[in-house]
C-alpha cells in the first residue's frame, strides 16, 4: 500500500511568492469566526457519528472531518449572493455557508423541520436562504450543475439587464457580476459530467470554480489509481482552456491568501477556473467504511496538521492584533469551544424533539409546482407545509 | 382570465395562461409546417420574456438540425440561441442550474435517442429537484426533440423515451400529434413552472395544417376527441394518432364507428376522458409507439381495468411497437411500427363475437 504523506499531497509547494497576503487586511474577529465555523464543523460531524451509531441517522452519511478549512475558506473568499452546489459530503459546506445546524440535524434525523423537510436526507442539503443549491449524491452531477449556476449569473447581467427575483434582490437592484463555486471529490475528476462542464465553462466563458476537494481517495481508490496525471491534475483544466490552480488545504489563511485573489479574477474576467485543493479526510469514506486501504500512520501524519489546531495556534500566537497581543487569548478560545459544544447540542435536541413529517401531506406534497389532476394513477399531488427555511 | 400560481420554490409567481378562453377553430388557411408551429411558440413566449433560451446541438448558426429553430439567431441573438457542443448530459445539467437560478430553459435534444447520455440529469436532477429540496427550487426546464422512428435510422436513434420516461414521477410529458396542438401545447409547455418533456417527430416535421395568427395555450390533461363513434375506443397519443385516424377511416367503411382519442400528454394522463368513451363503446384498443412491456399503453390499460372494469365487452387490446430492437430494413421497420392495418385488426378482434 503506497503511503500518502503530508509532503507530497500538499499545496505548498506550488504556492507562488507572495508580495502581499489578502489575509492581512482582515479583521483580527474575522478570523475568529473562521476558527469558529472550523470547530462548529468538527464538532457537529462528531455528534453526527454519535447520532448514526445510536441510527438516529440513516441512509448514506458522510463525514467532513479533516477538511473544515476548505469550506470555511473557499465560502469565506464569496459574497453572500454568490451561488454554490456541493456534491454529498455536504454538512461543512451546509454550516459555512450559514445554515442553522439545528435544521441541518433535524434533516438527518427526517424531521419536517429540516432543510428539505426531511426529504432530503445527509447527501442533499438544500439551503435557499444562503444560497446552497444542494448538495448532490451522484458523483460529479452536481459539475453541470454549478456551470449552470454560472450561466445565469452571467445571463442576468448579459442579457437580462436585471436580477432575477431571488432572496436578497430588492426592486431596482442592478445586475452584479458573480462567481459560482462547484465543489467534487477527486473521485468525480473521472466522471464525463465534469469534464462537459468543464468544456462548457471553456467555451462561453463562464464564472464558475471547479473546487476539486482532493482528500486523496475515492472511497477506497486512492487518486493515482483512479485518475491520470494524478501529480498535477491542472492539466486537466488546460485542456479546456481553464485556469488551473493547486491551493493548500490545510491552512485555511493561506487558502484564503490564494483562493480570495482567484474568485476575483473569475468575478472580474467572468472566467473558469478549476482548483485542485489538496486536504484530508480522516474519518472513513462513509459511516461504514473499514478503512483497510490506509494505514493508520498516514492518518495520524495528517491529523499532525490539522486545520483546526493550526488556526488555533496561529490566532494565540504569531497573529497579533494592534495592541500588540495574540488577536485570541486562551480563555476565548476555551468560552468558543464550549459555546460551540452548546449549540451542536441545542440542534441535536432540536432534531430529536421535532416532529417526523405528517405522512399524509408531506408524502405527496413538493413533486409539482403546478400540481393538476391525473398526475399520477394512485394520488393527486398536494401542497403540504411550506420549507422551515423560506 | 390568467392564474397566479405562488409557490415557495418559485423566484416570483408564475402567470398561467388562461385556459378557460375557447380554443381557435382548427379550421381555416394559415397551413404551415409542424416545425414553423414549434418556432412560432418558441418565438411568441421568448419575445414575452427574457428569462427563456434555447440551447442544444445546431439550434443557432446551422438554423437547427431539422429547420426548427430557423431565423431565431437573426431575432434572439447568440446569447439567447446557444449552440452546444454534443454534449447532453453537460448541457442538460447547465439548464438544471440555470432553471434553478431563475431562467426557463428550452433545451433542444436533437433526437430523443440522445437524451439517454443525459439521464442522470433528466431523471436523477429534474424531476426530483422540488422533492429533494423539501421544495425550495423547482426546475422549470423544457426538453424537447424528435421522438420515435425517424425513418431507417436502427436500434439506438429510433427511441421512443416516453415508455421510460413516464415512469418517474416529477414531469409533465407532452406528445403532440399535429402542427395545432404542437403550438399551443409547447407555449403551455414553456409557460409551466414545472419541469416538461416535449416529444416531438421527425417524420411529422413537414406535416401541414392550418394554426391560426392568435396567441393561444392548450391545457395539459385534456384528450382530444377526433372522431366519434360507438363501436370501440382507440387511445393514442403522438404520431400514431394519425395512423389511428386512417384506420378509422378504413373501418368506417366497413361501418364500424370509433371514438378516436388523441391524448396529446402522457403526464397528466385524461383518463377521464377515456373512462367516458370506454363506458360508451365497451371496448378499448390502445395505440402506442413504445414497446409493449411496461408501456403507457401497459398503464392505461391498466387504469381503465382499475375504473371501468365492469363496462368492458372485450378485454382492453394493446398495438405497439414489435418487442424488438428497431430494424434498418424499410420492410422490416414498417411491419415493426403501429400501423392503420394492426389497428384496425384490433379494432375488429374486440367487435367479434
Amino acid at each position: 500500500m503506497a503511503q500518502m504523506t503530508t509532503e507530497t499531497h500538499s499545496g505548498s509547494p506550488h504556492r507562488k511568492a507572495r508580495t502581499h497576503r489578502v489575509s492581512d487586511s482582515l479583521p483580527g474577529e474575522t478570523l475568529i469566526t473562521w476558527l469558529r465555523d472550523m470547530l462548529l464543523i468538527r464538532e457537529f460531524e462528531n455528534r453526527c457519528a454519535q447520532a448514526y451509531q445510536q441510527a438516529k441517522i440513516g441512509g448514506f452519511c458522510h463525514l467532513y472531518t479533516g477538511q473544515e478549512a476548505v469550506a470555511v475558506g473557499t465560502i469565506q473568499s464569496l459574497e453572500r449572493d454568490d451561488p454554490i452546489v456541493t456534491a454529498y459530503r455536504d454538512h461543512g459546506h451546509a454550516l459555512a455557508r450559514g445554515m442553522d445546524p439545528g435544521a441541518c440535524m433535524a434533516e438527518m434525523f427526517g424531521k419536517i423541520t429540516g432543510c428539505a423537510k426531511g426529504k432530503g436526507g445527509s447527501m442533499h442539503m438544500f439551503d435557499k436562504p444562503n444560497w446552497l443549491f444542494g448538495g448532490h449524491g451522484i458523483v460529479g452531477a452536481q459539475t453541470p450543475l454549478g456551470t449552470g449556476l454560472a450561466f445565469a449569473a452571467r445571463y442576468e447581467w448579459e442579457v437580462m439587464g436585471k436580477p432575477c427575483p431571488n432572496p436578497g434582490v430588492k426592486p431596482g437592484d442592478k445586475p452584479k457580476k458573480k462567481v459560482s463555486l462547484a465543489y467534487l471529490g477527486d473521485g468525480a475528476l473521472n466522471q464525463g459530467a465534469l469534464h462537459e462542464a468543464m468544456n462548457l465553462a471553456g467555451l462561453y466563458s463562464l464564472p464558475v470554480i471547479y473546487v476539486v476537494e482532493n482528500n486523496g481517495y475515492s472511497m477506497g481508490t486512492a487518486i493515482e489509481r483512479g485518475t491520470t496525471m494524478a501529480h498535477d491534475l491542472r492539466k486537466k483544466a488546460d485542456a479546456y482552456g481553464i485556469r488551473g490552480e493547486i491551493i493548500d488545504g490545510f491552512d485555511v489563511i493561506d487558502l484564503y491568501d490564494d483562493f480570495k485573489p482567484l474568485v476575483d479574477w473569475c468575478r472580474e474576467n467572468q472566467r473558469p477556473a478549476f482548483v485542485d485543493l489538496k486536504t484530508y479526510r480522516y474519518l472513513g469514506h462513509s459511516m461504514s467504511d473499514p478503512q483497510k486501504y490506509r494505514t493508520k500512520e498516514e492518518v495520524d501524519q495528517f491529523k499532525g496538521k490539522d486545520s483546526i489546531d493550526r488556526l488555533a495556534s496561529q490566532l494565540m500566537g504569531e497573529r497579533k492584533g494592534k495592541d500588540g497581543k495574540p488577536i485570541l487569548s486562551e480563555a476565548r478560545f476555551t468560552e468558543i469551544q464550549t459555546e460551540v459544544k452548546e449549540a451542536v447540542r441545542k440542534a441535536m435536541d432540536f432534531a430529536e424533539e421535532s416532529p417526523t413529517p405528517d405522512v399524509e401531506a408531506e408524502l405527496y406534497s413538493d413533486v409539482f409546482i403546478n400540481p393538476q389532476p391525473n398526475l399520477s394513477p394512485t394520488r393527486d399531488y398536494i401542497h403540504g407545509v411550506k420549507n422551515p427555511l423560506l | 382570465m390568467t392564474t397566479t400560481l405562488e409557490h415557495p420554490a418559485l423566484p416570483e409567481p408564475a402567470i398561467l395562461p388562461d385556459f378557460t378562453k375557447p380554443l381557435p377553430s382548427r379550421e381555416g388557411d394559415r397551413i404551415i409546417q409542424f416545425r414553423e408551429a414549434l418556432r412560432e411558440a418558441m418565438s411568441e413566449e421568448m419575445r414575452k420574456d427574457s428569462r427563456i433560451f434555447l440551447m442544444g446541438e445546431e439550434v443557432a448558426q446551422y438554423n437547427g438540425a431539422y429547420k426548427i429553430s430557423q431565423g431565431m439567431l437573426d431575432e434572439f441573438g447568440p446569447l439567447r440561441i446557444i449552440d452546444s457542443p454534443i454534449s447532453e448530459n453537460g448541457f442538460a445539467g447547465l439548464a438544471v442550474g440555470a432553471a434553478m437560478y431563475g431562467l426557463r430553459p428550452i433545451i433542444e435534444f436533437m433526437s430523443w435517442s440522445f437524451s439517454l447520455v443525459a439521464a442522470d440529469q433528466i431523471l436523477n436532477n429534474v424531476p426530483k429537484m422540488l422533492y429533494m429540496s423539501g421544495g425550495q427550487w423547482g426546475c422549470p426546464v423544457v426538453f424537447r426533440g424528435n421522438d420515435g422512428a425517424g425513418g431507417q435510422l436502427g436500434s439506438t436513434h429510433s427511441w421512443c423515451v416516453e415508455g421510460l420516461y413516464a415512469n418517474v414521477p416529477g414531469v409533465k410529458i407532452v406528445i403532440p400529434s399535429n402542427p395545432y396542438d404542437a403550438k399551443g401545447l409547447l407555449k403551455t409547455a414553456i409557460a409551466d413552472p414545472d419541469p416538461v418533456f416535449f416529444l416531438e417527430s421527425e417524420r411529422m416535421l413537414g406535416d401541414k395544417a392550418h394554426v391560426p395568427p392568435e396567441e393561444y395555450y392548450i391545457p395539459f390533461g385534456q384528450a382530444a376527441l377526433l372522431r366519434e363513434g360507438k363501436d370501440c375506443t382507440i387511445v393514442s397519443f403522438g404520431r400514431p394518432v394519425n395512423f389511428c385516424l386512417e384506420a378509422d377511416e378504413a373501418l368506417r367503411a366497413e361501418g364500424i364507428e370509433c371514438d378516436v382519442l388523441d391524448m396529446r400528454t402522457i403526464r397528466p394522463l385524461d383518463i377521464d376522458s377515456i373512462i367516458a368513451s370506454v363506458k360508451k363503446t365497451g371496448r378499448i384498443v390502445v395505440v402506442d409507439q413504445c414497446w409493449p412491456f411496461a408501456s403507457v399503453a401497459s398503464e392505461v390499460v391498466t387504469q381503465v381495468i382499475e375504473r371501468a372494469f365492469d363496462w368492458l365487452d372485450h378485454q382492453p387490446l394493446r398495438v405497439n411497437t414489435e418487442d424488438v430492437p428497431t430494424p434498418y430494413s424499410k420492410v422490416l421497420e414498417a411491419e415493426y411500427l403501429p400501423n392503420p392495418r394492426k389497428i384496425a385488426a384490433a379494432v375488429r378482434k374486440t367487435l367479434a363475437s
